[in-house]
């Protein structure tokens, strides 16, 4: 494999200080940040036989800091037990750090491989010079390098230095899947230990001396704005030192404790202009929804002619609502801000983004800002937004001095950026036999990007490419996309568009299969019976992996055989994040309500990098999902979000959660997405359960309150 | 403002802080044991459970006036001796994704298993029901607390 200058920049060369490689990670799917090429990553061998690993991607529990080093480490023929990872804060260095899109591994799957393998070879170089004996002579192999004819070995820290005087290698050869020794293997992930210990160091974890505590008194409606405040009984709050108004829509008020902000803050007075939303509730944003669904789409995908198919036509209209992602780890920041320059201490997936906006709002220049990533107690894309941090900023220079500013679980569910609600339109045409001889999909929904002031190229929301694509080989197909305006706040919610476009195709899918009076697996194995590839944006996606979760999840399953009385099986399939996905979900129905006892998933993520990472990801975006799918649901009430805590946003607790059993389609092919391609699936899967159940077939979310 | 002393992790801690102040933040800013955690402040999510007394409780629904002259354990004083039986097997079963709700679970999973060294699987979800985790790692949970409850009667010793 060829490496090029563009990949790799240089082998830092300092006495003493070992290896250094720096190379290029770049971001799968982002064109939201057009940063110029640097390298962004490190590999540093240290004469004291370390070996370190700078990655800038963020840790939210998705299994970043293991996975990502053993790709390397493999390339390397590192000792395992060498490796030590440092994580990167954010740096124009770095290219995008965006951590998301279920993009980290399927992004440096490339890189990480390169950088380790030319590492290798300029360490095996290193000892061939030292012996004076051919470079073919000798072996790499657990972070040693050996001379079999002599017996001689030499460890990697022992070559390091040497190794840095040599030039990277223009060629390198990546080891065959075979051969692999790390990658497949169930490492125990990095960053267990100390979790357990409690040890870890989340975000609202981080202190520094003389650092105060920051609640913000936010205004209620969406657009509204503080026209003024009493702050008389909140300064009377044990500790408060400050209480001032830090936005248009915002008090912050300050104390020596968390307590005491959250005190003073139920003690302020703040009188508030409701703004132009005053009146908005759920009703007329679902309303404006079907207001808009009747202007022109763009194409997100178009094959044939579905005007001209002739038969029994079949309608429905399916509609989502507003979710919120509400991570165990409320929203917090610490900063540091002096007349020169602003330190941050911020979980989050966007450091860059972070940096940039709060330089804006502080006024200093991007480079005056230092933000360091901590460990992240759940993103699930609520940590791509920068609102903690911009506010943190804020505070700090307020009062001149270092300050975390904490959200509360009520702040977490009110002032959230929610997954958008979206309304889909289907339309199929079944021919005699009962299958598909034309498919349409209208999906109506607010753009997240849009809303946030981001490219919209040619009024296609950006994430829709990864997140809308449709892997029958039907000859007639139109899927198109309207984008509707709402003044809710929006944001990117795990899996993104894809659970919206995959509960409603998935479960019309299943419509048509009882209309056609066919079994549903058998019905989508017939439409992905041919081999085919299908071009949808820039991703080529293949009918015969389809097939294979498809079949791997039947068979797993049991689909062909009996059910013991009053258990009943729904299934579905998805592809998105470059990887496919198919679910069967195995319930009973106790007093009308859905109880969700198994559920057999089986993936195509290509190469899979560590099964017991894969089989945490996997499982925990079935948990996610049935919690979306069962109660997940934001409602605006007189321009104000409703829902407040885990009581009125009821995640899945232990009680409802069903046996998940993983399978993996064994590939070597470039491993893809982990972390979101589970979450599609699971709500139309259980909804065709509950059809298959009751013969009801549930066309909103979420199912119990809608 | 008044002052308490606690017996936290088997020493005596005086605070001074106003009486209704949640355990949650005493133990956390005061005391600077941020295993704890702060989820929900309302008691729903169980990331802030301690033991009083051996009873697991919601340290951010428990004002510091209550727990007064109380023996209180954290995560980070619940091995007296190297790593509890459940955060080896916390270990073990690799539980934590984020981390963040784990603390919380494991001195749930410790209370239990102090009371009812060998859980039923029922037993099992009726302790751990009233902790969240949104990473959805409760199947490992169940599992952490099984390997547990075998390792700690002696027979996988």
């Amino acid at each position: 494999m060829t490496l090029s200058r563009r990949e790799f920049v240089a082998a830092a060369v300092s006495a003493g200080a070992g290896l250094i490689v720096g190379f290029y990670l770049p971001h799968g799917s982002s064109n939201k940040n057009n940063r110029s090429f640097s390298p962004n990553a490190y590999l540093r061998i240290t004469p004291d036989n370390k070996i370190t690993i700078v990655v800038a991607r963020s840790e939210m529990g998705q299994g970043v800091r293991t996975a990502l080093p053993m790709i390397l480490a493999e390339e390397l023929e590192a000792d395992w037990k060498q490796i030590e990872i440092e994580q990167a804060g954010a740096s124009t260095l770095y290219g995008d750090q965006t951590t998301g899109g279920s993009a980290s591994v399927r992004t440096t799957w490339d890189p990480m491989r390169k950088a380790g393998a030319a590492a290798r070879e300029m360490l095996i170089s290193a000892a061939a010079l030292t012996w004076g004996v051919s470079r073919s002579s000798c072996s790499a192999q657990n972070g040693i390098v050996a001379h079999a004819a002599s017996n001689r070995r030499l460890s990697y820290g022992d070559l390091a230095d040497k190794a840095a005087t040599l030039p990277i290698p223009s060629d390198v050869t990546l080891k065959q899947p075979k051969d692999y020794k790390i990658v497949g293997q169930r490492l125990p992930r990095v960053d267990t230990p100390a979790k357990v210990k409690g040890e870890a160091g989340f975000g609202i974890d981080f202190r520094m001396p003389g650092m105060k505590y920051a609640l913000l008194s936010r205004c209620p409606t969406i657009g509204g704005k503080v026209m003024s405040f009493d702050d008389h009984e909140s300064k009377k709050a044990s500790g408060v030192s400050y209480v001032g108004k830090i936005s248009d829509a915002a008090v912050a008020v300050v104390a020596d404790t968390v307590w005491g902000a959250m005190e003073g803050r139920r003690l302020l007075n703040v009188t508030w202009d409701e703004g132009p939303n005053k009146n908005l509730n759920t009703a007329a944003v679902m309303d404006s929804l079907k207001q808009t669904a009747s202007k022109k789409g763009a194409t997100l995908y178009s094959v044939g002619d579905v005007t001209k198919a002739k038969g029994r036509r079949i309608t429905a209209e399916y509609q989502l609502p507003f979710m919120a992602h509400a991570p165990m780890e409320p929203g917090n920041c610490t900063a540091n801000y002096s007349a020169t320059g602003c330190e941050l201490w911020a979980p989050t997936q966007v450091p860059q983004d972070c940096g940039d906006s709060v330089a804006q709002a502080v006024g200093l220049d991007p480079d005056q800002v230092k933000v360091n990533v901590t460990l992240m107690g759940g993103g699930f894309g609520r940590r791509l937004e920068h609102d903690y941090a911009v506010e943190a900023a804020l505070v700090s220079k307020a009062i001149g001095g270092p300050v975390k500013v904490i959200w509360t679980r009520e702040d977490d569910m009110r002032f959230s950026t929610y997954r958008p609600a979206s309304l889909h339109q289907l339309s199929a045409v079944l021919d005699g036999s009962g299958w598909p001889a034309a498919f349409t999909h209208r999906i109506i929904a607010p753009s997240i990007s849009g809303q946030k002031g981001q490219p919209v190229p040619g009024g296609v929301d950006p994430d829709l490419p990864d997140e809308a694509a449709f892997v029958y080989g039907l000859g007639n197909v139109s899927i198109d996309s309207v984008i509707a305006e709402t003044p809710v706040p929006l944001g990117w919610m795990r899996s993104v568009y894809a659970l919206q476009v995959g509960f409603a195709s998935e479960s019309f899918i299943d419509e048509l299969a009882a209309a056609a009076g066919k079994d549903p697996l058998e019905y989508r194995l017939h439409m992905l019976a041919k081999d085919q590839d299908i071009q949808y944006f820039t991703t080529t996606w293949h009918t015969a992996r389809m097939r294979g979760v498809l079949q791997l999840a039947a068979d797993k399953a049991g689909w062909k055989s009996p059910l013991p009385a009053g258990r009943f099986r729904g299934i579905a399939c998805f592809a998105c994040f470059s990887s496919y996905m198919a679910e069967v979900v195995e319930i009973s129905m106790e007093n009308e309500t859905p109880r969700v006892h198994r559920v057999v998933a089986a993936v195509d993520c290509g190469q899979v990098v560590n099964p017991s990472i894969l089989e945490q990801q996997i499982p925990g975006g079935i948990v996610y999902a049935l919690s979306n799918a069962l109660r997940a649901k934001i409602t605006i009430a007189k321009g104000r979000v409703v829902q407040g805590n885990f009581d009125d946003y009821a995640p899945l607790r232990m009680e409802e959660v069903p046996v998940v059993e993983v399978y993996a389609v064994p590939s070597a092919e470039v491993p893809t997405g982990i972390g979101e391609p589970s979450v599609p699936p699971l709500a139309p899967a259980l909804c065709n359960a509950i059809y298959a159940a009751t013969k009801k077939r549930i066309r909103a979310l979420p199912i119990l309150n809608s | 403002m008044a002052d308490f002393t606690l017996r936290v992790n088997g020493s005596d801690r005086k605070v001074n802080v106003a009486p209704e102040t949640p355990l949650l933040w005493v133990l956390r800013d005061t005391m600077e044991l941020t295993g704890t955690k702060f989820g929900c402040g309302a008691g729903f999510c169980g990331a802030c459970t301690v033991h009083v007394e051996g009873e697991a409780i919601r340290s951010c629904s428990t004002p510091v006036s209550q727990v007064a002259g109380k023996n209180v354990t954290t995560i980070e004083g619940l091995g007296a001796n190297g790593l509890h039986v459940l955060q080896q097997a916390w270990i073990a079963e690799e539980v934590p994704q984020c981390g963040y709700c784990q603390t919380g679970q494991i001195m749930t999973a410790a209370a239990l298993l102090a009371k009812t060294p060998k859980p039923n699987d029922e037993q099992i979800t009726q302790a751990m029901n009233g902790n969240l985790c949104r990473c959805g790692t409760y199947e490992r949970i169940r599992k952490a607390i099984r390997r547990a409850s075998v390792t700690a009667s002696g027979v996988a010793r």
